[in-house]
């Protein structure tokens, strides 16, 4: 079976490559038509080679172990009607979305590399796929048969043959598989493509969401603070006008004005509250979801495993949205207690929020939890709600990659490795040359000197023994000398620039 | 004899305005620091009747005041000392009470408006009572109001517990809502028999009891 499998699989793929010459012909006509001018014919031509792609790219990953994802830059979105109904395209105006939609597409599958790439496989693929598939399957075929009808003292011959055909078969799929990628893999520019498109949102959510957090603060400010400012202001002056003439009113006037007060810094102090709570900037992450917990009607259990304090920004992210999760527990989710967990597992945050109540949460329906989702977002942060109707309901915070870079020194070798060490290099010289190699060479030469070689007093049967001995004896010294140190540096890897976060992580 | 107070805040004005507060209603301002290491050092040396601190101090200008102030505390034993800050938080709150002792304040900057009710605190937590912002009492009574004996309470006599938990004497309450002492002392039993707490007649044990139950019915 495992022999035979190779076989069956080539032939299988090798048959196909040769069925792409039927597609090969309308393929090079639809081309050769839309250098012409007539490109109506490019896009479907385009999506029939691309199913067609995308059938190799699959076979490749269940057959030839080699997955190849697809290679397209993204779509266009669909157009957006300007303020008047009309959508544009370039310099033209539409009536219905139809026209700039081809043209957007057709403009997409024109632009992109891999469209000519695919085609570039797909002219080749009956050459390179049909000779090298098919071919294990004809070597078998011809040395088994080969004896049969024309030749039978050939028989070693053509068993012979037909073994290397089952032999090259995996090969030559391999072959076919590193092809097949060369070709319809992403290349360098379509994977950043994508990266950049999901940054673009990212940064423009991020953006967004910025511009409105700040229209409402100056909302708040303008309706409340300033205008109770002004009004204080207004006061004063009428009390200065009062003081002389009608000092009772100006008391009654003096103690609106202290009200006025009083009230413009409690707006102003609920204002600060939803910027940037005190307690997070005083006390960090744990505490202030402590106070949250405090705060909350629901009986809250926190527990906190952080080391250190977190960047502000992620700090800020994570209360708000674990403020938010707390809101819903007890507005929606009915819930009586909550579990809230923080704690950190190498350089990424996880927060855990679970209530016991009835459950039922849906992100596609709640805006605030589409609203975690894109405050979490700016930090390649994820929301995973795990929440069936009943309960009880799950909600988790991942945030990679956003706690200060571990900054331990690399601990000192222990002292019997340093002796180890030590003895290493100060006396591995000893066996190694003088008693080893050096005794080696005078027994070869067989001079008649013994001096201090060790070796040479020793009997005849075990002077060679012993040389070999204190030989690899050096080596080894060496060796330990050697490996230790690079042991221990690899076992304790030193953050690159752990200066730096020691210096930002506070 | 005049009480010997240490105040701690940055802002000058505010600074300034708070000695001369206490300094004319009878204080001796003994210190008046602008940072948490002063302020430590200061409540160590001068061993104060009482201090009055900013929460947010430089250097690090995070909860530095309400640091040295527990700090102090440890170091010397019943310290009385009276927190300000522009919020109030159950948290700071509940580790202001913790050591049991009481001798403790915690109050919004905004009450110093009001100079007698202010002075009355400052009095209250020298004396060795407390003194918590009403805003404080508003949230603590608002995350145990499904606690079951709570719920039992008259609203007359929630008032009271209102009143009470903030530091306030038989007297004070009966003022504030026009009441006899004897009918806030009705009240009051009546707060305790439902709660479960055993009666007392000393007003600041009796405060501090009520503290540490509803901090407990927070669970």
């Amino acid at each position: 079976m495992t022999i035979g499998r190779p076989l069956l699989q080539g032939a299988a793929l090798g048959v196909l490559a040769l069925a792409d010459l039927v597609l090969i012909v309308p393929t090079l006509i639809g081309t050769a038509l839309t250098a012409l001018g007539f490109i109506f014919f490019f896009p479907p031509v385009t999506t029939v080679i691309r199913w067609r792609t995308g059938v190799a790219r699959s076979l490749s990953g269940r057959w030839l172990d080699m997955r190849v994802r697809p290679s397209y830059m993204p779509p266009p979105p669909p157009p957006q009607p300007q303020a008047d109904g009309w959508y544009r395209h370039d310099r033209h105006l539409y009536k219905t979305p139809w026209w700039p939609a081809w043209n957007n597409r057709w403009k997409w599958m024109f632009t992109d590399p891999a469209t000519w790439r695919d085609m570039f496989w797909l002219l080749f693929n009956p050459v390179v796929g049909g000779v090298l598939l098919l071919l294990p399957v004809a070597l078998v075929a011809y040395g088994l048969a080969m004896p049969w009808y024309w030749i039978p003292q050939a028989a070693p011959l053509g068993l012979a043959i037909a073994a290397a055909g089952v032999a090259s078969a995996p090969w030559l799929l391999r072959f076919y598989a590193w092809w097949t990628r060369l070709l319809l893999s992403p290349t360098a520019a379509s994977i950043l493509a994508g990266h950049i498109r999901r940054l673009d949102q990212v940064r423009l959510e991020t953006v967004d969401s910025q511009a409105a957090e700040l229209r409402r603060i100056e909302r708040d400010l303008h309706d409340g603070t300033q205008a109770r400012l002004v009004a204080i202001g207004m006061m004063l002056g009428a009390v200065e006008e009062l003081m002389d003439s009608d000092p009772t009113a100006a008391k009654v006037l003096l103690a609106k004005v202290r009200e006025g007060s009083s009230t413009a810094l409690i707006e102003l102090r609920d204002l600060v509250k939803g910027i940037h709570p005190p307690v997070l900037a005083e006390r960090g992450l744990g505490d202030a979801v402590r106070a949250l917990a405090l705060d909350s009607p629901l009986k809250v259990t926190v527990t906190v495993d952080l080391k250190k304090r977190l960047d502000a920004p992620v700090e800020s992210a994570v209360y708000f949205s674990v403020s938010e999760l707390l809101t819903n527990a007890a507005r929606h989710g009915g819930a009586e207690r909550v579990w809230i967990d923080i704690s950190n597992r190498g350089r990424s945050l996880r927060v855990t929020v679970g209530d016991d109540g009835s459950g039922g949460a849906d992100p596609a329906r709640g805006s605030g939890l589409s609203g975690i989702e894109r405050r979490l977002a700016a930090f390649d942060g994820v929301l995973a709600l795990s929440s069936p109707p009943g309960g009880p309901t799950a909600a988790t915070i991942d945030l990679p990659h956003v706690l200060p870079e571990p900054t331990l020194a690399r601990p000192p070798l222990p002292r019997w490795k340093l002796a180890i060490v030590s003895v290493g290099w100060g006396l591995a010289w000893l066996p190694l040359f003088p008693q080893g190699i050096v005794t080696m060479i005078m027994k070869l030469v067989g001079a008649d000197v013994r001096s201090w070689f060790l070796a040479l007093y020793l009997p005849e049967p075990w002077q060679w023994p012993l040389i070999a001995f204190n030989i690899v004896l050096g080596l080894t010294l060496y060796g330990l000398a050697l490996g230790i140190p690079i042991a221990h540096a690899r076992r304790y890897p030193e953050a690159p620039n752990a200066g730096i976060c020691a210096g930002a992580g506070r | 004899m005049s009480l010997r107070v240490v105040i701690a805040e940055d802002l000058y004005l505010l600074r300034d305005g708070l000695v001369h507060l206490l300094q004319a209603h009878g204080f001796e301002v003994v210190a008046a620091v602008e940072s948490g290491p002063e302020l430590l050092a200061a409540l160590v040396s001068e061993r104060p009747d009482v201090a009055v601190v900013d929460v947010r101090l430089p250097p690090t200008f995070t909860d530095e005041g309400l640091q040295a102030a527990l700090a102090a505390r440890e170091a010397v034993s019943g310290l009385p000392v009276l927190v300000l800050s522009q919020h109030v938080e159950q948290l700071y709150a509940r580790e202001l009470l913790a050591d049991g002792s009481g001798a403790v304040g915690y109050l919004l900057k905004d009450r110093v408006f009001n100079a007698e009710q202010f002075v009355d605190a400052v009095r209250r937590v020298a004396a060795g009572g407390t003194a918590m912002d009403p805003e404080v009492i508003a949230k603590l009574l608002a995350s145990t109001a499904r606690h079951e004996p709570l719920g039992a309470l008259t609203p007359r006599e929630r008032e009271v517990l209102e009143l009470m938990a903030e530091g306030r004497s038989n007297a004070a309450i009966s003022q504030r809502l026009f009441l006899s002492e004897s009918a806030v002392g009705k009240h009051t039993a009546g707060i305790f028999g439902k709660l479960g707490l055993a009666p007392s007649d000393d007003d600041n044990r009796r405060v501090l009891a009520v503290l540490t139950y509803l901090n407990a019915a927070r669970g």
